[in-house]
């Protein structure tokens, strides 16, 4: 049967690499683009791979990149540099969000808000809380995955110490009216710390923390076409936040051990790319996205849109329920053709049930099994989609022929 | 999106999943039996042609609606039960269909599981039918069976469950 190990070469070897690729998983990860990978090659090895926080040549200067990669991304949000905490993903990010300021303001109140379509990091730290003397209540959305703005000024009260909603849904790309969320929340109770994952809206979004007047927001750097490894979080001044993590002390107060450096100046590097030409980025992307999805509706019937159309969706996301298909088969088919994307099916995950955010919006767990995510970037062209729509119906065809369920 | 554990297929399954044998409904099929739903986002359907006198397996058939392991499950077993007596299909296991495909993900053993719990349905329907049952065929469902049963309860549990919007991960993991 051989070892695990084997069982991938061999699978690898049998998948072959398709003649023509369009990656199109940026929502799980991505590749990065050259002048990142320049601009980090030397802190490996060339300078500025020391310890920031320690005092020797190579030290200083991974310190001086830490400082310009710190005010250039605080800047972009609108922040203080030495309100910004970098972290090593994301999902640490949210971590620290939650956990740290769920229980450095214990008391203000033991209930926190979550929208029921966050994403995991968000939503298994503050499940956790519940085991500790907190009530979470997760707040519902409507079709288009927009919180329901009603449920959420009535659930804000006295005891509510946390409310955090995500800016940009990391499925469906339903963009929350965030500032709106915070008037309504800031109205019932001054005092409750607002967070938002803002990993899906930055370099697609502007993102002013003071327009929008939150107190925490997380960013990612892998969701930007940056490297893996990096990850930030904004902590508004005078917020009061517990650590998450212990160790030895490094040049920040919230998060201990060496700074991934070279991730981080690779972070600060996609940052710039893609805020130095947002708008037409953004402009670019929507095209596209139109593109897919307009395509995808004229070319395979039974399907379904997840998520808003138009402005309230986000630039770069395309979510699609084939019906009478299973996701995960759907996806192994594209990956053949060369097609990589991803399902919110439950044959996907490890718990072998549907995404969480396509049942919040309503769907069935059918209708969920069938979904494929796609994420389109300024690099893509439109001849990538038109790839994508030549092979999409052929591998709807085929497995819709395999399948019991004659449509 | 959900958590996930990377799937580790062999080079079998894929090569089934690209080309599977034996798919396809049956017209002239003895009997046809099915496992799975749609809303579990699995489901087999297993044809069988059967010499009566003989009471052997002359072909047979599939439909899959399911993952790559579900389909690659799926055809395997139809070509495994191919000139074997009903007796011999009903004690094919769910586990040498697994390790036939060179040993599928645990995560994904359901999906044998299912295909041998569709076969064996298949074959039950077929003696009922006929109004017989051998000595060899349990009078109680075997854990197949059983566990096709379960699957598709399953689902039944979880549109409670996650009406009441309690989705975290601590809950929902199955054994």
């Amino acid at each position: 049967m051989g070892s695990e190990l084997e069982k991938i070469r061999g699978f690898l070897r049998a998948h072959g690499k398709p003649e023509r690729e369009v990656y199109l998983d940026l929502e799980n990860s991505g590749w990065v683009p050259p002048q990142v990978v320049e601009a980090m090659l030397p802190y490996f090895n060339k300078y500025g791979y020391g310890h920031p926080s320690i005092t020797n040549r190579r030290g200083w200067e991974a310190l001086e990149a830490l400082i310009e990669a710190r005010e250039y991304i605080a800047h972009s949000i609108g922040a203080r540099p030495s309100e910004l905490v970098f972290t090593h993903s994301g999902t640490e990010a949210n971590n620290l969000a939650i956990l740290g300021a769920a229980t450095a303001n214990k008391n203000k109140g033991r209930k926190i808000l979550i929208s029921a379509v966050e994403h995991y990091s968000v939503m298994l730290p503050a499940n956790e809380l519940a085991n500790h003397g907190f009530k979470v209540v997760q707040i519902p959305v409507d079709s288009e995955g927009i919180v329901d703005l009603e449920m959420l000024a009535s659930l804000v009260d006295e005891d509510t110490v946390l409310v955090s909603i995500q800016h940009v849904n990391h499925e469906i790309g339903s963009i929350q009216p965030l500032r709106s969320i915070v008037e309504i929340i800031r109205d019932k109770n001054k005092s409750t710390i607002i967070h938002t994952d803002a990993v899906d809206a930055y370099t697609k979004i502007s993102l002013d923390v003071e327009r929008l007047g939150v107190d925490l927001l997380s960013l990612s750097s892998h969701k930007i076409l940056g490297p893996k490894g990096a990850g930030a979080l904004y902590i508004r001044e005078g917020t009061k936040i517990n650590r998450i993590l212990y160790g030895a002390l490094s040049t920040q107060q919230y998060w201990p051990g060496v700074e991934n450096v070279p991730a981080i100046v690779g972070f600060h590097k996609a940052s710039h790319l893609a805020l130095e030409f947002m708008e037409d980025h953004v402009r670019y992307m929507q095209s596209l996205r139109d593109k897919l999805l307009e395509g995808i509706i004229e070319r395979v019937d039974k399907v379904l849109i997840n998520g808003p159309t138009g402005n309230k969706r986000v630039a770069d996301n395309v979510n699609v329920s084939f019906l009478y298909v299973e996701g995960e088969a759907l996806t192994v088919e594209l990956s053949l053709r060369g097609i990589y994307v991803s399902s919110g099916s439950a044959c996907t995950s490890r718990i072998l049930e549907p995404s969480h955010v396509l049942l919040a919006i309503g769907r069935k767990h059918e209708e969920a099994h069938g979904s494929i995510l796609f994420k389109v970037s300024r690099y893509h062209k439109p001849s990538d989609i038109d790839y994508v729509l030549k092979q999409l119906p052929q591998a709807v065809r085929r497995l819709r022929f395999l399948s019991p369920l004659k449509t | 999106m959900s958590t996930r554990i990377p799937l580790p297929y062999s080079p079998k399954v894929l090569e089934l999943f690209r080309n599977p044998r034996n798919a396809g409904s049956m017209e002239d099929a003895t009997v046809k039996a099915t496992t799975g739903s749609l809303a579990c986002g699995d489901m087999i359907a297993m044809y069988l042609k059967i010499d009566d006198a003989k009471e052997v397996v002359l072909k047979a058939s599939f439909e899959s609606y399911g993952c790559a392991a579900n389909i690659a499950a799926a055809s395997i077993l139809t070509e495994m039960v191919k000139g074997k007596t009903l007796h011999e299909a009903w004690n094919i296991s769910w586990k040498e269909v697994s390790d036939e495909l060179g040993g599928l993900p645990i995560i994904k053993y359901h999906c044998s599981i299912l295909a041998v719990g569709a076969l064996k349905r298949a074959i039950r329907k077929y003696y009922r039918h006929r109004g017989l049952r051998p000595g060899w065929l349990p009078e109680k469902p075997t854990k197949e069976e059983l566990q096709a049963v379960e699957e598709e309860k399953f689902i039944e549990r979880l549109y409670g469950r996650a009406s009441e919007g309690k989705l975290d991960e601590g809950n929902r993991s199955r054994s």
